[in-house]
């Protein structure tokens, strides 16, 4: 058995080409636990890590100007039963530069584990990140995941974060993000989060709008079903003229779980304009009607907004 | 007034409706309900806001919360008052409604084929006038306009290619050079042998029908052919009809 065989196998079922996560052009990152697997760099783009005992440590810069063509998979996992995962990231976007990250979390074979991540992302004037983080997780629920992030943005720069856990149980999952954006920049946060059994699900993000004409949108999805709890609070800050910011939640809640959002929005500068939305409750009465209106039975109906919800 | 229209009183009609009467919490929102509709048949409902007419269809179809109390249902000569919604589908009848809801991450191909897994859902798209290549990846969410979502609606009526489709509005929301669209849309599914029961205030669309009710504080008041009841609910004979008093009270 390769050490790459449990990624390739994990790769396969989540519906990724191996060949191409992993191929010669594509800059791409393998961790298992502490433990480097394999790397690549790309022009324009340098990656530096340190494997330690108690943690990774990862730096990548993409130099000024740098268009990445393909996207950089960050592929982080546990293949045992019990681990421990701590990734320290420092993520630089230099001026001008443009790259997509795609963060493959692969925890499906684990019964009792913890992945935690501390990103320093910079984003400098101009350069553009899109960053996509997928977890797939097993059926034990024994699994703690902590992304904490502190983002920058300089002036004109764009960041999309996407950050899905939608299959498996999520275990325990405490999101944090702190998102600074500076002039006429633009931060999108999208979180979409599917909870069963006992899982507890607690997303906090705060995007703070500092530069004039920054824009900002954190946009959460979760469905929640069993005796799972979701706790979202989305916090969107107008610091200065013609900032535009939205926070808007929206949460389907079946059997007994308990979820609650709180959009919290602050504005200190009179030309600034922050809007939120929230709508929890079980699946929408007229949705579920439309498409039993097309012969399709109510349990099937509301995993077809379910899912659609989380996609 | 009640005209006698012997083609709706014809034998084995498609759905036959008997005397069907619903109350939403204390107030009576239908009473007495007859309606006979055949195969290929296009029968329109008009009224006023608030007259029943949206009522009716989702009892109709059986939407919860809309009940009946009294009387019967029959679709193709069976009870249907017991069935579920999507039970009603599965026998054939389907309801375009007025404001359809909208789905994030479902896409139009996906939401077209939900009643009939053979259809072919560009064809039913380039039916309502929408190029399917625009349209069949596109998600039926907000990003839609309402007039772009009320034509996938239509679609889907279509592509389920049912025994009855109960239109409700259809051209809400539509342009006015759209218009002729949607009636030669209704014309199809009769022509196909679907029977239609369209709820408009559109005059044009209710004069293509083969037969029309009116109803009024949720009775039909007047039955039968397409120009005596427009005439009847145009000419104000019952005056709560034009949104004042009511002498069917």
């Amino acid at each position: 058995m390769t050490d790459l065989e449990p990624l390739t196998s994990a790769l396969r079922l989540i519906g990724q080409d191996p060949a191409q996560v992993l191929g010669p052009e594509t800059a791409h990152l393998v961790a298992y636990g502490h433990d480097l697997i394999s790397r690549a760099d790309v022009p324009g783009l340098t990656m530096d890590v340190a494997s330690e005992a108690d943690g990774i440590r990862v730096r990548i810069q993409v130099e000024r100007g740098a268009r990445i063509p393909r996207p950089v998979h960050l592929c982080f996992g546990l293949f045992q039963r019990r681990g421990i995962q701590n990734i320290d990231l420092e993520l630089r976007l230099e001026a001008g530069s443009c790259a997509t990250f795609w963060s493959h979390c692969l925890f499906s074979r684990v019964e009792h584990a913890r992945h935690s991540m501390k990103a320093l992302v910079e984003i400098e004037e101009g350069a553009h990140l899109t960053y996509q983080e997928a977890h797939y997780h097993g059926a034990s629920g024994g699994i703690e995941v902590t992304p904490r992030a502190r983002i920058r943005l300089g002036p004109r720069a764009r960041y999309r974060a996407d950050f899905s856990l939608v299959q498996g149980q999520v275990g325990r999952l405490d999101i944090d993000y702190e998102v600074d954006v500076g002039a006429e920049a633009v931060a999108e946060l999208t979180s979409k989060v599917y909870g069963h059994g006992n899982d507890h699900i607690r997303i906090r993000e705060a995007v703070r709008l500092n530069g004039e004409r920054a824009h900002g949108l954190i946009r959460s999805r979760i469905a929640a079903d069993g005796d799972s709890r979701a706790e979202v609070l989305g916090i969107t800050e107008g610091n200065a003229a013609y900032t535009r910011g939205h926070v808007d939640c929206l949460e389907i809640v079946r059997e007994r779980a308990r979820v609650s959002a709180l959009p919290e929005v602050r504005v200190t500068h009179p030309l600034a304009k922050v809007t939120h939305e929230a709508a929890i409750g079980s699946v929408d009465h007229r949705q579920l009607e439309t498409l039993m209106s097309r012969g399709v039975a109510p349990e099937e109906a509301v995993d077809i907004i379910v899912r659609g919800m989380l996609r | 007034m009640k005209i006698d229209v012997t083609r709706i009183n014809s034998a084995s009609p498609l759905l036959d409706v008997r005397a069907l009467s619903l109350r939403l919490g204390d107030r009576p929102a239908l009473s007495g309900i007859d309606l006979r509709l055949q195969e290929g048949q296009i029968h329109a409902l008009i009224g006023s806001n608030g007259a029943g007419k949206s009522t009716l269809a989702y009892a109709l179809m059986g939407s919860e919360g809309y009940r009946p109390q009294s009387g019967e249902v029959l679709f193709r000569g069976r009870s249907i008052i017991g069935l579920a919604m999507h039970e009603r589908a599965r026998l054939g009848m389907t309801l375009s409604w007025q404001e359809p809801a909208r789905f994030e991450g479902l896409p139009v191909r996906d939401y077209l084929l939900l009643g009939n897994r053979t259809a072919d859902p560009a064809a039913c798209l380039e039916q309502v006038a929408l190029e399917p290549d625009a349209y069949l990846a596109r998600a039926l969410d907000k990003t839609l306009s309402g007039g772009e979502r009320r034509r996938i609606e239509l679609a889907g009526v279509l592509a389920m290619a049912p025994h009855l489709a109960i239109l409700d509005e259809p051209t809400a929301g539509i342009d006015l050079l759209s218009l002729k669209d949607v009636v030669g849309l209704i014309r199809g599914l009769a022509r196909e042998g679907g029977a239609v029961l369209v709820i408009t205030h559109q005059e044009r669309v209710a004069a293509m029908a083969d037969s029309a009710s009116q109803l009024c504080a949720g009775r039909i008041v007047c039955q039968g052919a397409v120009d005596q009841v427009l005439a009847s609910y145009t000419g104000r004979s019952c005056l709560r009809c034009d949104g004042e008093t009511c002498e069917h009270d």
